[in-house]
């Protein structure tokens, strides 16, 4: 057996304006597992990429078996034995879980797809490996859980000896991610080495044989989860002591702002998304909302905000109805809204960051004065947010699309919180961006609490709501599971809830 | 500063240096002089006041072509019904310039462009509001009321609004009356002037007002518009109304003040040189009128080339269609120039297909 399964040897890849691996060396042996951490833009895609060979290093080596390998496509890297699970499954949802598994290597016999042997050879890797599947299962059919497992099966059914997982836990409950690493811990049993790239830190402590932590394309820090802690990692993440969990004080609830009853809506496809909730959230405290991703959050926030008209049920802010209101007769109630998709909703990026911090204000005073931009006024206020909402950026005149994640996001949570307002709907408010990022919006939220402002968060993080909240809501299914007292709650219990359990 | 305007207007700068190498090529090929030809091209176009009032005529509806396509695309909205919005503001146009008499110029041609406005705004604001409201693609709806403007006008001229002074049987209107007829100060139309206010005007609504943020918020990202409470399908309807009018105003500026009337026949494929000058000028209102000048000078001096050198004229249009090859590909002008890939405002014109 090779000593070394897959390595990159001082790689480095460099985009216009951007070093994005500098001198990145990192090993995989049999049997173990790596994990890469590191925050977004720190160079993690990117090595992986190379070690997929679908980028080319400027410099540097890819090791595989112990061979050094020149990748000229993801192709050569499949045939030399690395399977890669994406992020974001690549299936084919109408078609079988057998036809997926060979799509892009089929078995012929005289011309025709060969199902039979492919199906042979997927049972017999299924049961060899504990990943039971309905092989002529339809994958739409299936849980999202299940599709991962398809696309661990696409790899091994081409004989892949590493597994490359992106942020393999994003999409599942937390049981659901407990036996993923339970099914990847077996796998290396048989010799597989597994890149693991994630940024959930717990996952890195419990998994991981050796840790990567990578920061601006270099590598920070070598080590082993019995070395350290989810502090010492973050800290090695961002290069600063951090502030993992922000601390609260109790929560003094007032009165109703935001009470939603026997809501109905419909996804984009006509589908009962949200099956009638009903719900409360009153000033100075924070309503979390669990659940995976996919069971109605997006219907449920686009209704409040007025982006969707429900198909049956009432909301009232205040007190006053206002359900199929527009977007604008709800903002002007108070309500801010911080969006789930900031490239989608939240920032148009050819705007100035400026333009952007009015976007929804424009026509407003001080703003504008019958139908005229006032410039130096929107400069202005745009300046005020970037210095209290700390954006980095050289000026309040460059576009949107050169700030980072992070920096966007601020940008929209500084105009989002620049008026008083009554009602908060936060949604996915961290996703995506540094921890130093994350722990300065978490304050704010909880200021905004402070200060008497209704909120309601939205995460697929249940690390973020069981941080923020003071009452949890478990959507599953475009039902509420239960609403549980954050005091009461706890992950095992959110998490079955999660997966539509209750006992 | 002065580099982020030199970025800005590289690629047509160096379009229309390439495609008049080429033509120059096309021309040696001919055994004629490009030298020889190029210069009676200026000449033909800026050598004497005559000249250059011809070059000012025929830049004229180009430039309010170029508006009507550059301001729709502001929103998003690819707009290929210039051709026809500009047929029904010449028709209207010419319908008050010849049925109304009596009234004094000031109120006369002023009432006789509005007439042309409108009914562009109407004829634009047709397909956006249609976009609107049934999601219908406005490529596919504007190119089709060219054709319902070119038959109704074609039916207009030849009918109700017909000339039958003599014995005349071509499909045209009478002569519009001298109240409604757009003067010319020296060599310069009062039309152009009207066409560098109209560009002027688009741009300082676009830049400068909130409705310009809202049009522009629509184009660049419909949901964070829809996010920020601007009405979308509202922005689609009046931007092709705008857009419309625009066009019309060009059909309404040749009516009144080159053709004297309307003439079915006369104005055919003018529109759509709107397109043209849109992207010449990267849907900047302001980029119009040079490139409109461009352009209205090369068709103003053709006929001088083909006289002086021997040229077909033809070739002018061959060298345009190099041009908006060039500015429509500027990949290949970035790789010439090594320019790197800016994320700057980025002229695409798939835009809105497929996406309704």
């Amino acid at each position: 057996m090779s000593e070394i399964l897959l390595a990159a040897q001082n790689v480095t890849k460099k985009f216009p304006g951007v070093l994005a691996n500098d001198d990145v060396s990192i090993r995989l042996r049999p049997g173990r597992i790596l994990a890469l951490l590191g925050e977004n833009g720190a160079g993690k895609s990117t090595l992986v990429n190379v070690l997929f060979g679908m980028y080319r290093p400027d410099s540097g080596q890819v090791v595989i078996k112990d061979e050094t390998v020149d990748l000229h496509g993801p192709d050569d890297a499949i045939s030399r034995g690395i399977g890669m699970v994406h992020q974001h499954f690549q299936l084919v949802p109408p078609m079988r879980v057998v036809e997926n598994i060979v799509l892009g290597d089929e078995p012929t016999k005289r011309g025709l797809v060969d199902l039979d042997e492919a199906r042979n050879r997927v049972v017999e890797l299924s049961e060899r490996y504990g990943l039971e599947i309905d092989p002529d299962a339809l994958v739409e059919d299936l849980p999202v859980g299940m599709q991962q497992r398809v696309e661990i099966l696409k790899a091994l059914y081409r004989n892949a000896d590493v597994l490359i997982m992106d942020e393999p836990t994003g999409v599942l409950t937390p049981q659901e991610a407990d036996h993923l690493l339970g099914v990847l811990r077996e796998l290396t049993e048989t010799g597989l080495g597994i890149v693991f790239i994630t940024h959930k830190l717990r996952e890195v402590l419990a998994i991981a044989d050796d840790i990567v932590v990578l920061r601006n394309g270099q590598v920070v820090g070598e080590t082993t989860p019995s070395q350290t802690s989810e502090g010492g990692l973050a800290e090695m993440m961002v290069g600063r002591s951090v502030v993992l969990q922000v601390e609260k004080s109790a929560a003094d609830p007032g009165d109703v702002v935001l009470k939603v009853s026997e809501l109905e809506v419909n996804d984009d496809r006509g589908q009962v998304a949200l099956d009638g909730l009903n719900f409360e959230v009153r000033a100075g405290e924070i309503l979390g909302v669990a659940g995976v991703e996919g069971n109605g959050q997006r219907e449920l926030v686009e209704a409040i905000t007025g982006l969707r008209h429900p198909a049956f049920g009432v909301m009232e802010i205040d007190g006053e109805e206002l359900t199929s209101s527009s977007p604008r007769q709800i903002t002007k109630k108070g309500v801010a809204h911080i969006p789930e998709d900031r490239e989608k909703h939240g920032v148009v990026a050819v705007y100035s960051v400026a333009e952007n911090s009015i976007l929804n204000r424009y026509h407003r005073k001080p703003f504008s004065i019958r139908g005229i931009l006032r410039r130096h006024v929107i400069r202005g206020h745009a300046q005020d947010v970037v210095d209290e909402f700390d954006v980095r950026t050289p000026n309040v005149l460059v576009p949107a699309s050169s700030l980072s994640g992070g920096n966007k996001q601020k940008l929209i949570v500084g105009r989002e919180f620049s008026d008083e307002i009554k009602l908060l709907i936060a949604a996915q408010p961290t996703r995506g961006i540094d921890i130093g990022a994350i722990e300065f919006i978490h304050r704010r939220i909880l200021e905004q609490r402070d200060k008497g402002t209704a909120v309601l968060l939205v995460s697929a993080e249940l690390d973020e709501i069981l941080g923020l909240s003071d009452r949890i809501a478990v959507l599953y299914d475009g039902k509420i599971m239960d609403v549980i007292d954050a005091h009461d709650a706890d992950r095992e219990k959110i998490g079955l809830l999660m997966a539509g359990i209750t006992d | 500063m002065s580099r982020s305007i030199l970025r800005t207007i590289a690629v047509p700068l160096v379009a229309v240096v390439l495609g008049l190498l080429i033509g120059a090529v096309l021309i040696l090929s001919q055994n004629a002089s490009p030298s020889t030809a190029y210069t009676a091209l200026v000449v033909g176009g800026l050598g004497d006041a005559d000249a250059v009032l011809r070059t000012l005529q025929k830049a004229t509806p180009l430039i309010f072509g170029g508006l009507a396509v550059a301001f729709a695309f502001k929103a998003g909205m690819f707009n290929i019904g210039g051709q026809g919005q500009l047929l029904i503001g010449a028709v209207f146009a010419a319908g008050v310039g010849f049925g109304i008499d009596g009234l004094p110029m000031v109120v006369h041609l002023p009432l006789a462009l509005l007439a042309g406005a409108i009914a562009g705004a109407i004829w634009g604001g047709l397909a956006g509001t249609l976009k609107a409201t049934t999601g219908a693609h406005e490529v596919i709806v504007t190119i089709m009321l060219n054709f319902v403007a070119g038959n109704l006008t074609d039916w207009l001229s030849a009918n109700p609004w017909k000339d039958n002074s003599g014995n005349n049987i071509v499909a045209r209107t009478p002569l519009v009356e001298d109240s409604a007829t757009i003067p010319t100060l020296g060599a310069v139309p009062v039309g152009f002037l009207l066409a560098v206010a109209a560009a002027a005007t688009c741009w300082m609504v676009l830049e400068r007002t909130t409705y310009g943020f809202e049009v522009r918020s629509v184009g660049h990202n419909r949901n964070a518009a829809q996010y920020s409470g601007i009405k979308v399908g509202w922005i689609m309807s009046s931007t092709m109304a705008v857009a419309g009018m625009l066009a019309a105003l060009g059909g309404a500026v040749e009516s009144l003040g080159v053709d004297g009337r309307f003439e079915a026949g006369v104005n055919v494929g003018l529109g759509f040189e709107g397109i043209t000058i849109a992207l010449l000028a990267r849907a900047n209102p302001l980029g119009v009128i040079p490139a409109a000048l461009l352009v209205g000078l090369m068709e103003a001096g053709a006929s001088r080339m083909q006289f002086k050198a021997g040229v077909a004229p033809e070739l002018i249009d061959v060298i345009q269609a190099l041009i908006l090859f060039f500015v429509a590909a500027p990949i290949i002008i970035k790789w010439l120039l090594r320019m790197r890939h800016d994320t700057s405002e980025q002229l695409q014109l798939g835009a809105g297909w497929g996406k309704s």
